[in-house]
């Protein structure tokens, strides 16, 4: 029969399949962090369990990292302890830690795939929405809750039901402009924050084809927005060569048959999903979001919706709600709207392709004044890199303030924080309320529409960024 | 985990939609390393002023005294975003043992049932007839029935709930305890994958 890519890997995973209920689910790599598992850790032990598959886990610090002066002691005493921790949970269960000062230290959506770790055909599973991102190189990996951490944990299993699959496919070329970022906001504005509930998503078509393996992260990293239990890519020639000579990736002896099997990896041509999406790349323009959820967003040169025409009371409340936290008016464009903040990172958009075209951008210009602008790397690795491409140096000749690895201002857990009232054009994935600090206001977009209006001060539309003089 | 039979209780309305685990409990608060005492932060910032627990905003629901009860009932979408599981936590320990919606985001209600806190899933005509109920009114929720009840009319609805999560919450079991008690078929899958 024919099989999705999603069906070929899961039934490979399946240990049993309880009556008239889950199946367990066998996880090949678990990756976790100092927030979602000390609980587990506390769990297991509570139980009289060690780690089961140790050397199946691995450990960053991530999200409640500094990312100024790493080296020295978390000032916040409540995050300090959550790292320690964590720091004492892998040497008492054997785990690799690629803790603060580890060269291999990062946010783990960004170190998984960068250290070859992600590899197709695996199933991967972190606490952590975003590990949809890992499904870009053709795996399936979804976010858990703390109690499945434990379960990981405790058996290298997870009782899983089947989610539905949904098949997006984006034919044709991209208007120049538009990136990666741009498509998955076009996506989720078209289908709404909660479009894809149920469903594991696979991202196909000629427009998809043709993105590095780092667009293609973005792209599966923001599946969670819309819903969908995670997202995914066939692998091709694009992902085998990003993986091989990479850190963990398999070595010359095992290379071929790992390949050979990895091409094995795509939906059969008459593979029935239970959903299909087409869209036309040509359409999508730069994106931004103007609510406070990710779905509710426009093309940057668009206009925010008239309340008043929207039929659905629900959605009409929940706008009018969005609207009057982001201190927003219906109807109107955001084009020439003043910014406070540009925040350049996380696991949607931090490494080193992203702050290249970043990079690219804003060479030779100078930020606006009344602009802060903080550009923080996904990991060591990308700070490496960045300082051996030079381009360290146009981020601070343009005013740019560059910081260390870590989730930073993606969350309002760290130190790193927008004050209330303020807007900040983000290149993360959440523009919840008060997700980036109490009172916040995000609005998501590019790293080339965050870039744009750190030079300008105002939201922009990075085709009409005048030449460099 | 305690057995969940049945939870019979007035109810907590908020009908808002979307409403994702970053407002159920702030990832400022994600900072303890135990399960316990979150929560006195469930909802932190639609339940104070400037963060401040001396000054309740007294137009939110739960700063409402008219209303209490074991049962929140949410607007659709609920638990979106965040995987946290600090957000079943948070409501679990301010004492919700069940949340109404007509729509859950997916890891949140995996999350719940892992932790004891039903979600139930109706229509969008049921729960909006929830929202127009009194302060007075309650619900009764069987779970081996799998049905919700409003108490005062007898409107019923039956909700899904698979047969083997059903079990586990009416004999307090988890899925942990059905996973180490399978590591001898774990094994042998392992080396099978391995050849
Ligand atoms: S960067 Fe943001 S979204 Fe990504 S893992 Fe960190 S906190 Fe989560």
């Amino acid at each position: 029969m024919a099989k999705t890519l999603f069906d070929k890997i899961w039934d490979k995973h399946v240990v049993q399949q309880v009556e008239e209920g889950p199946s367990v689910l066998y996880i090949d790599k678990h990756f976790i962090h100092e927030v979602t598992s000390p609980q587990a850790f506390a769990g297991i032990e509570k139980r009289g369990l060690t780690v089961f598959r140790p050397q199946q886990v691995v450990a960053t610090a991530d999200h409640n990292v500094p990312t100024l002066n790493q080296h020295l002691p978390i000032k916040d005493e409540l995050s300090r302890l959550q790292v320690q921790q964590l720091i004492e949970n892998c040497k008492k269960h054997h785990i690799e830690l690629y803790g603060l000062g580890h060269p291999f230290q990062g946010i783990v959506h960004v170190i998984g795939p960068e250290l070859g770790i992600t590899q197709p055909g695996m199933t991967i599973v972190c606490g952590d929405s975003h590990t949809s991102t890992h499904g870009a190189f053709g795996s399936i990996a979804f976010g858990i809750g703390t109690s499945e951490v434990e379960m990981v944990f405790a058996s290298q299993c997870l009782l899983q039901n089947k989610p539905k699959l949904m098949r997006i496919t984006i034919d044709g070329e991209l208007q120049p402009g538009v990136v990666s970022k741009d498509i998955i906001l076009y996506i989720i504005a078209q289908i709404t924050a909660s479009g894809a509930t149920g469903y594991f998503v696979e991202y196909a078509g000629s427009a998809i084809r043709a993105l590095s393996m780092e667009a293609r992260m973005t792209i599966c990293n923001m599946s969670i927005e819309m819903g969908a239990r995670g997202g995914m890519i066939a692998p091709d020639q694009t992902t085998f060569d990003y993986i091989k000579g990479r850190q963990f990736a398999p070595g010359l002896a095992r290379w071929d048959k790992k390949l050979a099997e990895w091409k094995e990896l795509y939906s059969d041509a008459d593979a029935v999903f239970d959903k299909e999406i087409r869209i036309n790349a040509a359409d999508i323009q730069p994106m931004i979001t103007y609510g406070t959820n990710p779905g509710l967003g426009i093309a940057i040169n668009g206009k925010i919706p008239v309340t008043d025409h929207i039929t659905d009371e629900g959605e009409r409340n929940n706008i009018t709600k969005a609207l009057t936290y982001m201190g927003l008016e219906s109807g109107k464009a955001l084009l020439g709207m003043p910014v406070q903040h540009v925040f350049i990172g996380s696991c949607t958009n931090s490494r080193i392709e992203d702050l290249r075209q970043v990079a690219s951008l804003v060479k030779g210009r100078k930020k606006n004044p009344n602009v802060q602008v903080m550009i923080v790397p996904g990991s060591q690795q990308v700070s490496r890199q960045v300082q051996a491409e030079g381009l360290d140096k146009v981020f601070r000749e343009a005013g740019f303030e560059i910081r260390q690895a870590g989730c930073s201002a993606c969350l309002g857990m760290n130190e790193d924080k927008i004050p209330a009232g303020e807007y900040c054009i983000s290149t993360s994935n959440r523009n919840f309320e008060g997700r980036q600090g109490a009172g916040a206001r995000t609005l998501l977009a590019s790293p080339l529409t965050a870039a744009a209006a750190a030079i300008t001060g105002v939201v922009t539309d990075v085709r009409e960024l005048p030449a460099v003089s | 985990m305690k057995p969940l039979k049945s939870i019979h209780s007035r109810f907590v309305p908020l009908p808002i939609e979307n409403v994702d685990t970053d407002q159920v409990i702030p990832a400022r608060f994600l900072k303890a390393t135990t399960r316990e005492g979150f929560g006195k932060n469930l909802f932190r910032d639609w339940r104070y002023v400037d963060n401040d627990e001396s000054k309740p905003k007294p137009d939110f629901v739960l700063n409402q005294q008219q209303y209490s009860g074991e049962i929140l009932v949410a607007g659709k979408n609920f638990g979106c975003g965040s995987s946290r599981e600090h957000a079943a936590w948070a409501l679990q320990d301010y004492g919700f043992k069940a949340v109404v919606s007509s729509f859950f985001a997916d890891i949140f209600r995996n999350n719940a049932l892992n932790n004891g806190v039903l979600p139930v899933k109706v229509s969008d005509a049921f729960l909006a007839e929830l929202f127009t109920l009194g302060n007075e009114a309650s619900l009764t929720i069987d779970v081996a029935a799998q049905t919700i009840t409003i108490d005062a009319t007898g409107t019923q609805e039956v909700f899904d709930i698979n047969r083997y999560k059903k079990t586990c919450l009416l004999n307090g079991y988890d899925d942990i305890d059905y996973l180490i008690s399978h590591k001898a078929q774990i094994e042998a899958f392992e080396t099978q994958l391995q050849s």
